[in-house]
């Protein structure tokens, strides 16, 4: 059902745990759903020097989690927030239809932390 | 590698003896029974003694039995037999709301054809009131159509109450038996019912083949037009093989129902005691003691089944979860939903249904990677309380 690359971050996620002192948080989901995700980010100079997530939910949505902390990881801001829903699905060689949703979560959480840390910095300012 | 199958409510590996059983009518007795040559009377041959095995083994008449596909053929030769014959004397049927969609959705089909359907509740461990049962019947019904225990939290239903009530009021019972048969006695005349429902791969036979008992006596329309094959009432060439295979599960199933019974009691005693001790916030869904004996449904907070169940799969374990995340339709299991478990705890549930051949060191294996994985997943879980 799933691609080996989906195992691989089920299994072995990577850049799971909480940031202390984030820029940013993103929480998106509904424990009442079945999925719910929190990403942190750290900015410096415009680029994402470290991220993590913690998610409750199913394989998809855990391998989603991992692999989009990877893809973002020394992103800027700007491409960070090109990062798509399909781009998640497809750098995990695809997942079921019934799936497609958890990428969107993922997506989504990265956007939500970004505009956290954006909405921060303006109230900042 | 280690490979621990713990899905027998899914279905079961068959029996060796029931695979030898069948082999020969696929290669030298292949003659259809309807034949009245000597290649179809050999058929013909088995076909008679394996009717009278499943008979004898819940306690029916030979003539009682109507050998179908399988546990769902059944359900709907019932409950649709049922109801196309009495539609003129009622269109009412009861049910319960934590039936196996077999029942549930033949029973949503006969709605839409202007039957009336009431389906009544169950409490927190999964059990029907046979009050609520008596107090949903009305002149216009035909039909109580109750399972005798749940394939997904193993609680066994009140149907001899619920039988003697229907009696009372002239309504004929249906039960859903697949799951209880061969893990409980199952005898028609101590359970009452006039009609029951069972499936051969669940008591270690193939696939493809279960049977309907219908009480003498009792009409029913069949569902396809054809020959007069099973009393007329399932038109098509009998399965001989898996008819063969599914009296040969049904004849092993006898002999060791109150060994296999008690050893499966005490496997699963064992399992729920330890997965509750080590793992906190870990909890039983369904009925304590009314529950099958090879039945452990268990929930876990903050952590989402079909997780468990991959990293289960990982460590070699097969089990099962009625997580919304595992079903095709997003939804959590429906009867997880009946009984009023809290919605941010309905998603992490397994289901693990014990069989003949596990043993007592795959269960403490078991229990170990349990505790591991859940430990794991709350660890990345971001609705598991601080502190």
């Amino acid at each position: 059902m799933y691609s080996e690359k989906v195992m691989d971050h089920f299994s072995n996620p990577r850049n799971v745990g909480e940031i202390e002192d984030a820029d940013g948080v993103g929480e998106v989901g509904n424990p009442v759903c079945g999925d719910m995700m929190t990403i942190y980010i750290k900015v410096e100079d415009g680029k994402l020097t470290d991220i993590k997530f913690k998610t409750f939910g199913c394989g998809a949505a855990i391998a989603t989690s991992s692999m989009i902390t990877e893809m973002a990881m020394g992103m800027t801001i700007e491409e960070a927030l090109d990062i798509t829903r399909d781009s998640v699905a497809d750098a995990l060689d695809g997942l079921p239809p019934v799936k497609l949703h958890c990428s969107n979560l993922a997506a989504d959480g990265l956007h939500a932390a970004i505009e956290d840390y954006l909405n921060k910095k303006e109230a900042g300012n | 590698m280690v490979q621990i199958y713990m899905d027998h409510a899914a279905t079961t590996r068959p029996d060796p003896e029931v695979v030898n059983a069948m082999l020969p009518f696929y290669h030298e007795f292949f003659g259809n029974a309807s034949s009245l040559h000597s290649f179809g009377q050999e058929a013909a041959q088995a076909l008679v003694s394996s009717r009278k095995t499943l008979a004898d083994f819940i306690g029916a008449e030979p003539e009682e039995i109507i050998f179908t596909s399988g546990g769902t053929e059944s359900d709907n030769l019932a409950l649709k037999g049922i109801a196309y014959l009495k539609r003129n004397k009622g269109k009412h049927i009861i049910t319960s709301v934590i039936e196996h969609p077999a029942i549930l959705n033949t029973c949503k089909y006969l709605g839409d054809l202007g039957y009336g359907i009431t389906f009544v509740p169950v409490d927190n461990q999964g059990l029907v009131d046979p009050v609520d049962v008596e107090d949903a019947i009305i002149d216009d019904t035909i039909l109580i159509s109750i399972m005798h225990s749940n394939n997904e939290i193993g609680t066994i239903q009140p149907i001899k109450e619920i039988s003697t009530i229907a009696r009372k009021h002239g309504v004929l019972v249906h039960t859903d038996a697949v799951q209880s048969v061969g893990k409980m006695p199952v005898n028609v005349n101590d359970l009452g019912v006039d009609l029951l429902s069972i499936s051969a791969h669940k008591i270690y036979g193939p696939k493809g083949v279960g049977a309907l008992y219908v009480r003498k006596g009792t009409r029913l329309q069949g569902l396809s037009q054809g020959g007069s094959h099973e009393m007329s009432k399932r038109a098509g060439t009998e399965n001989i093989p898996g008819i063969v295979g599914m009296a040969k599960a049904a004849e092993l199933a006898k002999q060791r129902l109150e060994g296999d019974t008690k050893y499966l009691e005490n496997l699963r005693d064992t399992m729920i005691k330890k997965i509750l001790d080590s793992i906190p916030e870990s909890y039983l869904n369904g009925h304590p003691t009314k529950r099958l004996c090879n039945n452990v449904h268990v929930r876990f907070s903050y952590v989402e089944g079909e997780s468990l169940l991959m990293m289960l799969d990982m460590k070699g374990v097969a089990v099962s979860t009625g997580s919304a995340c595992s079903s095709k339709s997003l939804d959590p299991s429906h009867v997880l939903a009946a009984l009023g478990i809290i919605p941010e705890e309905i998603h992490g549930n397994l289901r693990i249904t014990l069989g003949r051949e596990n043993t007592m060191d795959e269960v403490d294996y078991v229990v170990e990677k349990l505790i591991d994985i859940v430990k794991k997943l709350r660890a990345m879980s971001p609705i598991v309380p601080k502190n």
